[in-house]
C-alpha cells in the first residue's frame, strides 16, 4: 500500500468520470446500472418475499441472514474480478464495477440490519457483547464498516472532492473488506464447507493478482 | 415410515411440538452433507433393513443384535423432549423409544465399565457426505456418555417420532436421545455400542476440543467460543422471520432430573 499509483493501477476511479462543469452529470447510477441493480437485488428481494410467505424452511431467519451475507460476498468477489478479467483479455466491465461494489454494500447493510433487528431483536447488550466477544462477528462488522465510507464516496462528486489519488488509496480498503468477509464466512461454520473454501480461495486469488502486478518492493525507495 | 405403537412415557413436556415437516427438513447429519437440507435430500438412499448393532467392550454378554431382536424385549414409549442444538436453535420432538438403561442391564456391563461409546454407520455408497475429497469429519461419527448418564431414565434409544418409525435423516433406524445435552450428542444411525473404562474421544471433541467438550451439557452460562449460548430460537415459533429468541435453560430445562449427576463438578471446565 502507499506506493505511487501507476498507469495500470488496479483500483483506478471509474474511467467515465465527467469533467468538472461538463454537461452529463454522473450520479452513482451510471448508464446501464439500473438494470444491474434490479437484477442484483432480486435474489435478496425474492428471499425476503419467500420468508414473509413462510417458504424458507424451518429457520427462515437464518436463511435470509445467510443469503444476504453470501450475496454481499459474491458482489465483492465480482467487483474484485473486474480488473483481472480485463487484464487476462476478458470483457471490460469497469463501468459496472461501482454497481457491483454498491450491491455488495447494500447486501452487507441488509445482512447487518437483519442480524440486528430480526435475529437479535434490537437487544443492544447482546449485540455489543457479540461484536466484542465473537471474533467472527467482530471481523464481519469490520468488513461492513469498511464498506460504509467506500459506498459514501462512490459518487462522482466525492471522487472529485477527494481527488483521484486519495480516492484510490481509500478504495484499496475493499481488499481488506473482502478478506474479512471471506474469513467471517469460514469462521461462522462448524466445519469448513466447500462453499466457504471456494469464496476464500476466490478472494485470495484475486488479491494475489494485485500483488503480482506490483513493482518489486524496494526498501531504499520511498 | 410406518406407524408405531407406543404408550405415553414420563418426562414429556406439554410445550407445543415442532412441526413434523420442520423436524424432517432441518437436520445436522453430516454423513449426508453439511447443509441443513442435505440430509432430507440425500438420506432416502440409506438402507436401514437389515440393520444390526454390535455391543461389546466391558460387558458380560457381548453380542451383535439384529435390530428386531434388540427391540423385542423393549416397551416403546413416547417421550416429548426439547432438543437444543449447539448452534442456537431448538425444537420440541415427540420421540418414540425405550430407556437405554434397559439395554444396558441386558448386556451386563462389568464393574470396570465407566463409559459407553457409540458409533454411526460408515457406508460411503449410501452416505454422500462420506464420499469425495471434501469430508468435514473423521468417520465413523463417535459419541460417548458416562455410564451414569447413559443409565439415566431420561436417556433413550429412539426408533421413531410423531407416531412413526424414524425418517432416515433423523437417524433411522436407531438413535440416541439425551435431552439435556446439545443435539450432536444424540448420535444417529447407531451400529456399535461399547463399554469402556476411560473417557472416550468424541468426534466433535477431536474436531475442535476447545469448542466441543465431552459433556456438552446445555448451559446458558458457558458460551461456545464463537457464539453465545444464552438464548435460542425455537424453530417454528412466532411467525417465520419475526421469531423471537428465548432464554436457554440450564440443562435444557432438565436440571431437576440431572443436576445431581454433576454435583461438585466445574461445568465451565467440563463443558
Amino acid at each position: 500500500m502507499g506506493g505511487r499509483p501507476t498507469a495500470d493501477d488496479l483500483q483506478s476511479p471509474p474511467p467515465n468520470l465527467p469533467h468538472r462543469g461538463g454537461g452529463a452529470r454522473l450520479s452513482w447510477l451510471g448508464p446501464g446500472s439500473w438494470a444491474l441493480y434490479a437484477l442484483g437485488l432480486s435474489p435478496g428481494v425474492w428471499t425476503f418475499y419467500l420468508g414473509l410467505n413462510d417458504q424458507l424452511g424451518a429457520d427462515p431467519l437464518k436463511v435470509l441472514e445467510r443469503t444476504l451475507g453470501l450475496w454481499a460476498l459474491r458482489f465483492l468477489v465480482i467487483g474484485l474480478a473486474v480488473t483481472p478479467l480485463r487484464k487476462i483479455g476478458g470483457p471490460n466491465l469497469i463501468r459496472y464495477r461501482r454497481t457491483f461494489g454498491l450491491l455488495a454494500f447494500f447486501y452487507a447493510l441488509f445482512h447487518v440490519v437483519v442480524y440486528v433487528v430480526l435475529d437479535q431483536g434490537l437487544d443492544v447488550s447482546a449485540i455489543v457483547a457479540d461484536i466484542v466477544k465473537r471474533p467472527y462477528i467482530t471481523i464481519g462488522m469490520v468488513a461492513f464498516l469498511i464498506l460504509v465510507p467506500l459506498a459514501v464516496t462512490s459518487n462522482a462528486t466525492m471522487i472529485r472532492r477527494l481527488g483521484g489519488h486519495a480516492w484510490q488509496r481509500l478504495h484499496r480498503w475493499v481488499y481488506l473488506a473482502a478478506a474479512a468477509g471471506a474469513l467471517h464466512f469460514i469462521m461462522l461454520l462448524k466445519t469448513v464447507t466447500f462453499e466457504a473454501a471456494f469464496y476464500a480461495a476466490a478472494v485470495a486469488l484475486l488479491l494475489a493478482f494485485r500483488l503480482v502486478g506490483r513493482r518489486p518492493f524496494n526498501p531504499l525507495r520511498r | 415410515a410406518t406407524a408405531l405403537e407406543a404408550r405415553k412415557g414420563p418426562f414429556s413436556t406439554d410445550e407445543p411440538q415442532t412441526r413434523r415437516a420442520d423436524v424432517l427438513s432441518y437436520n445436522n447429519f453430516y454423513e449426508f452433507g453439511s447443509g441443513k437440507d442435505d440430509p432430507a435430500a440425500n438420506a432416502a438412499s440409506l438402507t436401514t433393513a437389515p440393520w444390526s448393532v454390535e455391543i461389546g467392550g466391558l460387558v458380560a454378554k457381548p453380542a451383535t443384535y439384529a435390530l428386531e431382536d434388540l427391540l423385542k424385549p423393549a416397551t416403546l414409549e413416547e417421550r416429548i423432549y426439547r432438543l437444543r442444538c449447539v448452534e442456537g436453535w431448538s425444537m420440541v420432538i415427540p420421540w418414540i423409544g425405550f430407556p437405554l438403561a434397559d439395554l444396558i442391564s441386558r448386556v451386563e456391563p462389568l464393574g470396570s465399565a465407566k463409559y459407553v461409546t457409540f458409533e454411526t454407520l460408515v457406508r460411503p455408497d449410501e452416505m454422500p457426505g462420506q464420499r469425495g475429497l471434501f469430508q468435514p469429519l473423521d468417520w465413523p461419527y463417535r459419541e460417548g456418555l458416562r455410564l451414569d448418564e447413559a443409565k439415566h431414565p431420561l436417556t433413550i434409544l429412539a426408533v421413531g417420532m410423531y407416531g412413526e418409525t424414524l425418517p432416515n435423516q433423523n437417524g433411522a433406524p436407531l438413535r440416541l436421545v439425551v435431552p439435556w445435552k446439545y443435539g450432536f450428542k444424540s448420535i444417529k444411525s447407531i451400529v456399535r455400542i461399547a463399554f469402556v473404562e476411560a473417557q472416550p474421544k468424541t468426534t466433535w471433541e477431536e474436531m475442535a476440543s476447545h469448542e466441543y467438550g465431552f459433556y456438552s451439557n446445555v448451559n446458558p452460562e458457558v458460551d461456545h467460543p464463537r457464539w453465545s449460548q444464552a438464548t435460542e430460537r425455537r424453530i417454528g415459533e412466532g411467525s417465520g422471520l419475526l421469531a423471537k429468541r428465548r432464554p436457554t435453560l440450564m440443562f435444557n430445562g432438565y436440571g431437576d432430573e440431572v443436576a445431581g449427576l454433576y454435583a461438585g463438578m466445574d461445568l465451565r471446565a467440563n463443558y
